[in-house]
């Protein structure tokens, strides 16, 4: 059993927003057939947002790009389904919310209370959403701001996800933790873009968007890496974990646990296998629990 | 994969709102039922079911498609495929009944001549508003037998394609394939239940679609949870029971729309 900021996980491994997060069923199917020890929801707003045109998601050699610019159905409408999740998933259900504003963040996650979500995940690092996202995320006030307004609304535990696209993330994981932030979780995509040379067309219905999958582990390590070094809070760890080698090299860098996006192109069950191999390798190193080896990269050297 | 870049060979009146976009690259490995996300450059990408190895067939009902039906023969389009999970493979000896309303007969063609060049038998019933808008009857033919329905009467039988299905005996077929509008896709889902044949059938869905790719989760069914556009769009009937299929869908945002 693993505990963070008081959710109790199977295994550490995590659902990312925005990843088979739309509906209630979907949630619960990561969980009961992927082996997920907890799941995110998709990023949820005041109101209804159709997102970006497509295309929205493109497969790269590397990695994968995406814009889809926070389609959600409202936190209204979002209730029922986060309620499913709840009753059938059988693992702690976090709700990924956004807002323009402190005051709409607040009220995002004041309307999503009688779902029940176990926790929140303040989205505040989505590259490509014009006013929302990394916007907020790469400002240290507004970051602090968000995060103790929606502290004001609710006893659940709030987690922020930050941006990578950013000078220095530990300056916003501070202003994260300095606003009551119970959890970061490190990183957002990386912002990237692709070009189709046969017409000159930016791919991405935006244009521009964000750069998932293999390409950004480094990335995430390295920011997971000075997260961990910098606050007292726990660090969650995301961007390019599709192995259970990939969550314990993040674990070491000092994340608590892991999420898992893109990964489930290749397979949904994804979450078991990264959870059984983790179990497999404590037994081998002699460890206990993954505890003994959060962080261990910065006591190696 | 980025989007290939697909030059329009040869477009195809097939009715007043529906035409065939033949297209310079064949996907050879294609299974019957498999889609492409056809991105119209600077508008939109949509999902299209193939209609061959190297054809779209495509009905004009929004931005895409308007903008898809100005395109003339050289111009081009992008395309990621092909992808989902398609129709099962027939086999020599097997009885298929095909059922296609409207622009559902599309993945349905290359999917009953597969089935006949196995040395399968193919039954088809095709259905449409009008004579004028039935599409591929000639191939449907071709494959095997081919009932027709039209609304009006103007060819075939006067009704729906549920009306010639409820005197057939569901139970000799092996497989029944089914794609067309979600009403009649649901009635006949209810049909096949009654008489216990669900086991045997198919259905290819269509959803809203974001990634295309299976990662975002914009067209997960309920109350599966599977995935349109990569679990399916075919499924299995048996897959589909309980689930939303001609309750509800979902628009862009993810919001329920009654069907």
């Amino acid at each position: 059993m693993y505990t963070l900021t008081g959710l109790e996980m199977k295994n550490p491994t995590i659902l990312a927003a925005g990843v088979l997060g739309t509906t209630g069923a979907s949630l619960c199917r990561v969980a009961r057939e992927g082996g997920a020890g907890a799941v995110v929801t998709k990023s949820i707003g005041p109101e209804p947002k159709y997102g970006h045109s497509n295309p929205s998601m493109v497969k790269l050699d590397c990695g994968f790009l995406n814009a889809m610019g926070l389609p959600n159905p409202s936190y209204a409408e979002f209730v029922q389904e986060l309620e499913i999740a709840k009753k059938d998933s059988g693992v702690p259900v976090i709700a990924s919310i956004f807002g323009g504003n402190p005051e709409e963040f607040a009220e995002v996650a004041q309307g999503l209370l009688p779902g029940q979500p176990d926790a929140f995940e303040l989205n505040v690092s989505c590259p490509h959403a014009e006013g929302y996202g990394a916007a907020i995320g790469s400002n240290p006030c507004l970051v602090e701001a968000v995060t103790a307004a929606v502290k004001e609304v609710t006893d659940l535990p709030v987690w922020v996800k930050l941006t990578p696209n950013v000078a220095d993330i530990t300056a916003i994981g501070k202003a994260a933790e300095a606003g009551g932030a119970d959890a970061v979780v490190a990183i957002n995509t990386v912002k990237g873009m692709a070009i189709d040379i046969e017409s000159g067309y930016p791919v991405l219905g935006n244009r521009s968007g964000g750069l998932s999958g293999a390409a950004v582990k480094p990335v995430a390590v390295k920011c997971v890496y000075d997260l961990y070094a910098a606050l007292e809070i726990p660090v969650v760890g995301v961007g390019g974990v599709a192995s259970w080698e990939d969550a314990v090299e993040m674990m070491m860098a000092g994340a608590a646990a892991v999420q898992v996006g893109s990964a489930v192109y290749d397979r949904t069950d994804v979450f078991s296998e990264i959870s059984s191999g983790i179990e497999v390798f404590l037994q081998r190193k002699g460890y206990s629990d993954a505890r003994d080896f959060v962080g261990l990269a910065h006591e190696a050297v | 994969m980025i989007p290939l870049n697909a030059t329009i060979e040869k477009i195809m009146e097939e009715s007043p709102f529906i035409r065939t976009f033949v297209f310079d690259h064949r996907f050879e490995e294609m299974e019957p039922g498999q889609f492409v996300m056809v991105w119209v450059r600077g508008v939109d990408e949509v999902p299209m079911g193939l209609s061959r190895k190297n054809s779209i067939t495509v009905q004009n009902v929004g931005e895409a498609t308007a903008k898809l039906f100005e395109l003339k023969e050289g111009d081009s389009f992008g395309l990621r495929g092909p992808l989902g999970k398609g129709f099962s493979s027939p086999a020599a000896g097997e009885k298929i009944l095909v059922i296609a309303g409207g622009v559902g007969a599309a993945p349905l063609a290359p999917y009953a001549e597969a089935a006949s060049t196995a040395g399968a038998k193919v039954h088809t019933i095709l259905g449409a508003r009008s004579g004028g808008d039935l599409l591929f009857e000639e191939r449907f033919a071709a494959a095997g037998v081919l009932d027709i329905t039209t609304d009006d009467g103007s060819k075939g039988t006067k009704g729906f394609v549920t009306d010639v299905l409820k005197k057939i005996d569901v139970s000799s077929y092996d497989n029944i394939a089914v794609c067309g509008p979600e009403v009649m896709m649901g009635f006949i889902f209810k049909i096949l239940q009654e008489k216990e044949v669900l086991d045997k059938s198919e259905f290819s869905l269509h959803r809203y679609f974001k990634c295309g790719i299976g990662v975002c989760g914009a067209c997960c069914i309920d109350r599966s949870g599977l995935r349109v556009c990569k679990d399916g769009p075919v499924f299995s009937g048996v897959q589909l029971v309980d689930s939303e299929l001609g309750k509800y869908a979902r628009d862009a945002s993810g919001r329920r729309v009654k069907i």
